[in-house]
């Protein structure tokens, strides 16, 4: 307190501005100081500690930029001003790395074939065509084998012939190991390692009998195999890579296979061998979208009902909530706060139990409404394409009117009442003088929320996807898409559900969301704020 | 005041109150009387009992669902035939489907995310709202437009980035919770900014002044000054973020696999897509119980909300 006196005397003098600094460091308090100590110190032991977990597993960038991060952020909070950096910082790391930088990261992966098939790199696509496609060499020599495990993996532990002992696992190819005790030809201790009991091998027989563990790093050199856990023979790949010309060769049937350049290798015939691999495929997404039939057919009809879908529940909830924020909005009805209740009960109920719920409600042979209120018909609410479109406008009414009702009883209430009264003494009929006057101030108070509730429904995946699962299914297209799907069920589809998950179309049909979502709110703010000058 | 209300209407209801009404020819003065009541305020009545029907259904349904031991989809439309709790407890006893874990990984997903996005919108909206800086209105106008792009745009990239994440990290990579309310946070800023932004402008900067001259610093004005006074819309922002990570599928059914990790809309989506109609009560069951914290903590907060609703338009 002291240092009021001192502040507002001399203001600009350099003791002012210390003692100024001076209070505002007192105003932070020791405490918030310790805790701003604790809570950076941590966070640059973590980013130090990631860094050196990154800088081990060879991601020099991410490992560069994690370091980087903790020291400017500790500089943020360390330095004096730049006071809004501080309050922006904790939010702005988790937006950049969670919304930006993943919508740039989708960009990217349109971009590329990533999906079932191609998910990893070259290499590893190599090696394993040659791990699927391993015969037994006729005059293999036997190796004494000693299954071992480390953290979760398993290993083999093996003496050859000449008595050499190797250690080598699935990802690291055999090599000579040191300090491990053998006893009748066996390994029966491994440092680091621990030897699997018979129980053990029993247990993990499924595993143990597909694991190949390389000879050496060339693919071509074979790998251990073992069938009992007991000995391991050499196998080796019906497939020889010919690393200089870059190709696999079938020694059974001499076919060549060729770098395709679209992430596989392939036959002159064209005839592809997977797995492949990730490559760019530049805008191969987005042409395969537009000029594929059974791509685009679907895609074109989706995105005509995923607007029309928007639309439509923007208008039903709007002109019910209106027209029941209007009924009520009377003082002299009586219990409305009781109606009110539960009227905005659908808005609290979790919008997917709803839809679950009313998937059981609107089943064809169970349902209730099948059975109770249409007395024992069978109508395909949720299997004929028009009549699920119907029900999912008619559950969407169901979840949204309250929202509706709330804010448009709000802004009602917030239009004064004279302006109606003078409409009228100027001549206007009742339904005029609403539609001319109120209606109007009530839009640009609502409209808005009425683009934010169309951008909201325009994504609305939980209705669609619990209600009817997007279908009923649309046979004839190429990918698993039905007839009441919008866009982001079908991204969902495409990417996660089923086996084949392409990954690289899913995000090239993001891009496109984006695109339709930015168009749409630029030109809906644009005419917002035009319809907010007018008044 | 009458008419002016009687302009709100745009339609009157066409059927005819005579027939509906009390059929009493000889008692002519309480037949006008009540049909100034339902032209009045009458028929607002009726149309009240139409949408509670029409509301409340679903949920009566549901609920008596869940009373109807051991049963299916068929047996269900037997509203109240049954009273018992037994789908309760079985609900608890399935291997298959961890319910309570469910329930407490929901809880503690919605909790944290919820909590840490109040946290990180609050600091955001009072530098918005306090302090003038270059970069000002350009962060104003990046956080409006990342709001029309919701995260689950971008579903197919984090799943991607959280499998890299996890070959490195497993412990906030795919399949772990604290990743998924890592992903949560970052809509934080998007989603809560702009709501909380414009309820500390109506805070008056006389406030933090008095405060400054009395010697408090940002941090001190900020925590014990600001937060306090602008807890309405905290616990508006707060209700709003776990109401919607309770219902939040897509991300979370992408990114946690094993089913004792999972969160109610996933394990529940789950069970009815594997059972469809066999257990249906049990499903009731689970459904009443997942709805009962948003409910009854929105029913709690009704007030708080509509207000918040409404601010986010008209102030």
């Amino acid at each position: 307190m002291s240092t009021l006196t001192t502040t507002r005397t001399d203001d600009r003098s350099a003791d002012g501005r210390r003692a100024r600094r001076t209070a505002e460091a007192a105003g932070v308090g020791w405490k918030l100081l310790l805790l701003k100590i604790i809570v950076l110190g941590l966070l640059n032991a973590a980013s130090v500690y990631a860094a050196m977990v990154l800088f081990f597993n060879e991601r020099w960038l991410i490992g560069t930029l994690v370091v980087v991060s903790g020291a400017f952020l500790t500089w943020i909070y360390f330095q004096r001003g730049a006071l809004p950096a501080k309050y922006l910082a904790p939010g702005v790391v988790f937006l950049l790395i969670f919304q930006v930088f993943v919508i740039l990261y989708s960009g990217y992966v349109a971009f590329t074939n990533y999906g079932t098939g191609h998910n990893s790199t070259k290499d590893h696509a190599i090696h394993a065509i040659m791990l699927q496609t391993q015969d037994r060499v006729p005059d293999s020599p036997t190796y004494q084998l000693t299954v071992v495990e480390r953290s979760g993996e398993l290993g083999f532990a093996v003496t050859t012939e000449a008595g050499e002992v190797l250690l080598g696992s699935a990802e690291t190819p055999l090599d000579d190991v040191r300090g491990a005790v053998v006893e009748d030809d066996r390994v029966v201790q491994v440092p680091d390692h621990e030897v699997l009991s018979f129980a053990e091998l029993v247990d993990r027989q499924q595993e143990l009998t597909t694991l190949a563990v390389p000879l050496s790093d060339d693919p071509n050199a074979g790998a251990l195999r073992t069938q009992d856990g007991q000995r391991a023979y050499v196998y080796t790949s019906r497939f020889v890579y010919d690393e200089a010309a870059d190709t696999l060769t079938n020694t059974q049937s001499g076919e060549t296979y060729t770098d395709g350049g679209e992430g596989a290798f392939v036959t002159a015939a064209g005839d592809q061998l997977m797995p492949g691999w990730r490559v760019n495929v530049g805008l191969d997404n987005f042409v395969r979208a537009i000029t594929e039939e059974s791509i685009r057919g679907p895609l074109l009809y989706v995105t005509a009902w995923t607007f029309a879908f928007a639309f439509l529940s923007v208008a039903t909830t709007f002109i019910l909530g209106l027209f029941l924020a209007i009924v009520f909005n009377d003082p002299r009805m009586k219990s409305r706060k009781y109606y009110r209740l539960i009227m905005i009960l659908p808005y609290a109920f979790p919008g997917f139990l709803s839809a679950l719920v009313w998937a059981g409600m609107m089943n064809q042979e169970f349902g209730f409404i099948n059975n109770v209120l249409f007395g024992g018909a069978s109508i395909p609410w949720l299997s004929d394409p028009w009549l699920a479109k119907l029900s999912i406008l008619i559950v969407n009414l169901w979840l949204g009117f309250p929202y509706m009702f709330l804010v448009c009883t709000g802004a009602l209430q917030s239009i004064p009442e004279e302006l109606t009264e003078a409409a009228q003494m100027d001549g206007a009929r009742p339904f005029q003088a609403f539609r001319q006057i109120k209606f109007p101030l009530l839009l640009v108070s609502i409209a808005p929320l009425l683009i934010s509730s169309f951008a909201f429904n325009f994504n609305n995946f939980n209705l669609v996807y619990m209600l009817t699962g997007g279908g009923p299914r649309d046979i004839e297209a190429g990918i698993n898409v039905g007839s009441t799907d919008i866009l982001i069920s079908m991204v969902y589809k495409v990417a996660f559900v089923g086996s084949q998950s392409d990954y690289g179309l899913a995000s090239a049909f993001s891009i496109l969301i984006f695109f339709i979502v930015g168009t749409i709110s630029v030109i809906a703010f644009r005419r917002t704020r035009a319809l907010e000058e007018l008044n | 005041m009458a008419l002016s209300q009687r302009t709100l209407t745009p339609r009157q209801p066409t059927s005819d109150p005579v027939t509906r009404g009390t059929p009493t020819p000889r008692a002519p003065t309480r037949l006008r009387s009540f049909r100034r009541w339902f032209s009045q305020t009458g028929w607002r009545h009726l149309v009240g009992v139409a949408v509670v029907i029409f509301a409340a259904f679903p949920l009566v349904y549901v609920f008596s669902a869940s009373l109807n031991p051991g049963g299916t989809l068929i047996t269900a439309n037997t509203l109240f035939g049954n009273l018992s709790l037994q789908s309760y407890v079985d609900l608890f006893n399935r291997p298959q489907q961890p319910f309570a874990a469910w329930y407490v990984n929901t809880l503690f997903i919605g909790f944290s995310a919820s909590a840490g996005s109040v946290m990180l919108g609050a600091l955001a909206a009072y530098a918005f709202s306090r302090m003038r800086f270059t970069g000002r209105r350009f962060g104003l106008i990046t956080i409006l437009l990342v709001q029309m792009f919701p995260q689950l745009l971008a579903m197919v990239a984090i799943f991607l980035l959280m499998l890299s994440i996890g070959e490195i990290f497993p412990a906030i990579g795919l399949n772990s919770q604290i990743g998924l309310i890592m992903v949560y946070l970052g809509g934080a800023l998007g989603v809560n900014t702009y709501l909380m932004y414009g309820f500390f402008n109506t805070i008056p900067v006389s406030i933090d002044e008095a405060a400054r001259i009395d010697g408090a610093g940002h941090a001190r004005i900020f925590f014990t000054i600001i937060l306090p006074l602008v807890s309405p819309i905290l616990a508006v922002v707060a209700l709003l973020s776990l109401v919607a990570t309770l219902s939040e599928f897509v991300i979370a059914s992408v990114l946690l696999r094993d089913p004792e990790k999972q969160t109610l809309a996933v394990g529940l989506y789950q069970f009815i897509s594997q059972e469809t109609s066999q257990n249906w009560s049990v499903f009731a069951a689970g459904a009443v119980l997942a709805a009962i914290i948003p409910v009854a903590l929105f029913l709690a907060l009704q007030r708080y909300i509509v207000s918040g609703l409404v601010a986010g338009s008209v102030k």
